[in-house]
């Protein structure tokens, strides 16, 4: 007989987590699966790039609940399975195992595959990319041998590793094919702070740097070929140049949207009774001005899987929540507030030098985020600026004597 | 050693705090969900807000600044305000009150 649920949770993540806590947080009756095709229960995923991967912080420490939680909530953890197709008319998915499961809700939160690579090598061993614990745990059990590390690609996790790897006395080369790290998510200044301060720790920061493939030797991983011919030698490569949204099985089942499965302000697909949430969800966020997105963080999975359920709970609430963010490299705590899509200006709190400052985005002389680094501060009182869309004085804006707060209006 | 936690809905549960380094730990272990603790607990979100019994607050390692800045974001601060998830569990913390802040 073919098992049904009336919440079925496609994605053991960060937003499937939170799906099925909330569900049951909000008195829901009826039956709940979260279903996933990793083989452990939920665990939080930052500290893959952070605490997990430098050992500070054991498995156990980043489940998001302990394993008991899930049955004593009466929510079904369907884990080590994969959804292979949806068919939204038969409110029924098939597994890659050939099972096949009803529902009456479906909530999709599948986040995304790591972007491979498609040069040639990328195949080779030794190539890692960082999604999953067992990402994290096969480049940590290698890490113990490699000398020379290169990490294609200077995003956050790119960063994040490349400073927990230098810390541990490794060889770190980042190579950044634009003409900054951070390029696609902060300003300039705070590009050029976080170069030096991987700099000051002895981590090769390559810009511009043009990649051509991977070579290897005996099946592993021996160096990167570039461009102009040279090769940098590595015994490991990791690489963080974003995700491919895990979105097939509802693409080919006609869900709305290009690079992502495109959901309104309830998180409601194009398909009947199915939602989807956190990165793979392409929606208008009222803090992005009028473009759509994805949003790749904990905040949007999490309150993206609350306004879901409250949707199937009769309870319809728009998503309006103020994005944010963080990353912890070194001793730097980086703080982000709202979404700085579309800055014109930046205003610079605070000296670099001192390593806490704050960078604000304006949009035509409004508040739109706030990048603080070691500033916890003016991320706690910035948040008034970016919902009110504050247009405060510029020269009062820098001046870190005057508490942000009293700039909101 | 135990450690009572006092619900965002009134319910009070003891606990006995089975190798946790921190309330956090401590309280969801114990099946308690009112936590949100987005961050995982390293001092970035201030989801993880509890009220800790005045009593027991000078046992308690001094308020770190990021703390107290991520606290004061808080509508709901107030004097025993900490972020369960900067707390270590201690033996000298036998038998403390700690309750979960209401939602802001
Ligand atoms: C290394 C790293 C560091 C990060 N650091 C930060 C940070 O500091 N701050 C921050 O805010 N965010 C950070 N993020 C981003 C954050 O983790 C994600 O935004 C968040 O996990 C998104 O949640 P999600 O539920 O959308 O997807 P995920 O948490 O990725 O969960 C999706 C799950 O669905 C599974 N799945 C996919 N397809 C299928 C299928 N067909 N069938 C069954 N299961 C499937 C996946 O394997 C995965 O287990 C980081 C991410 C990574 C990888
Ligand atoms: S869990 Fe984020 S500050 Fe405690």
């Amino acid at each position: 007989m073919q098992m049904r649920y009336d919440v079925l949770i496609v994605g053991a993540g960060h937003g499937g987590a939170q799906a099925a806590l909330a569900l049951r947080q909000l008195k829901f009756a009826g039956s709940v699966a979260l279903l996933g095709d990793e083989p452990d229960p939920p665990y939080e995923r930052p500290p893959l790039s952070k605490e997990y991967f430098s050992g500070e912080k054991s498995f156990e420490r980043i489940l998001i609940r302990p394993p008991t939680f899930w049955p004593e909530r009466n929510i079904e953890l369907l884990l080590g399975r994969r959804v292979a197709a949806v068919h939204p008319a038969e409110h029924r998915i098939a597994l890659s195992d050939g099972a096949h499961l009803g529902y009456g809700k479906l909530i999709w939160a599948t986040g995304g595959a790591p972007r491979r690579l498609s040069c040639s090598g990328s195949n080779l061993r030794g190539v890692h990319s960082v999604r999953t614990r067992a990402d994290a745990d096969r480049m940590l059990a290698e890490t113990i041998r490699a000398r020379n590390i290169v990490v294609i690609g200077g995003g956050y996790i790119g960063l994040e590793a490349a400073a927990v790897l230098a810390k541990i006395g490794k060889h770190v080369t980042v190579l950044e094919a634009m003409d900054r790290v951070l390029a696609r998510v902060a300003g300039e200044p705070l590009s050029r702070f976080y170069e030096a301060e991987h700099q000051a720790h002895g981590v090769d920061i390559r810009l511009n740097a043009q990649m051509d493939c991977l070579i290897g030797k005996d099946g592993w991983v021996s160096g990167v070929r570039m461009a102009d011919g040279s090769i940098l030698s590595a015994d490991m490569v990791v690489v963080g140049i974003g995700i491919v949204p895990a979105v097939e099985p509802l693409a080919t089942a006609g869900a709305a949207g290009v690079n992502g499965v495109e959901v309104d302000q309830f998180c409601r697909t194009s398909l009947p009774d199915i939602y989807a949430i956190g990165d793979c969800a392409i929606h208008a966020n009222p803090f992005a001005s009028t473009q759509k997105i994805r949003l790749e963080s904990v905040q949007n999975a999490n309150d993206q899987a609350i306004i879901a359920v409250k949707h199937i709970m009769g309870e319809p609430t728009p998503y309006h929540s103020v994005p944010w963010f963080w990353s912890n490299q070194y001793d730097l705590k980086l703080q982000t507030i709202g979404l700085n899509l579309g800055y014109d200006d930046i205003v610079m709190r605070g000296d670099p030098a001192n390593r806490s400052f704050t960078l604000v985005y304006l949009n035509q002389g409004r508040v739109i985020a706030l990048d603080c680094v070691n500033s916890v501060k003016d991320y706690v009182q910035g948040k008034a600026l970016v919902l009110v869309h504050a247009t405060p004085d510029k020269s009062r804006l820098s001046n870190c004597e005057i508490p942000l707060k009293t700039l909101a209006t | 050693m135990e450690i009572i936690v006092t619900t965002r809905t009134g319910e009070r549960v003891t606990i006995a705090p089975n190798g946790a380094t921190t309330f956090l730990e401590v309280i969801r272990e114990a099946g308690i969900d009112e936590l949100l603790a987005l961050c995982g607990g390293c001092c970035s979100c201030a989801t993880s807000h509890v009220h800790v019994e005045e009593a027991f607050l000078d046992r308690l390692p001094p308020i770190g600044s990021d703390e107290d800045d991520l606290l004061d974001s808080s509508e709901q601060r107030c004097a025993g305000s900490r972020l369960s998830c900067q707390v270590p569990i201690s033996d000298t913390l036998d038998g403390v009150s700690v309750t979960i802040a209401p939602e802001d």
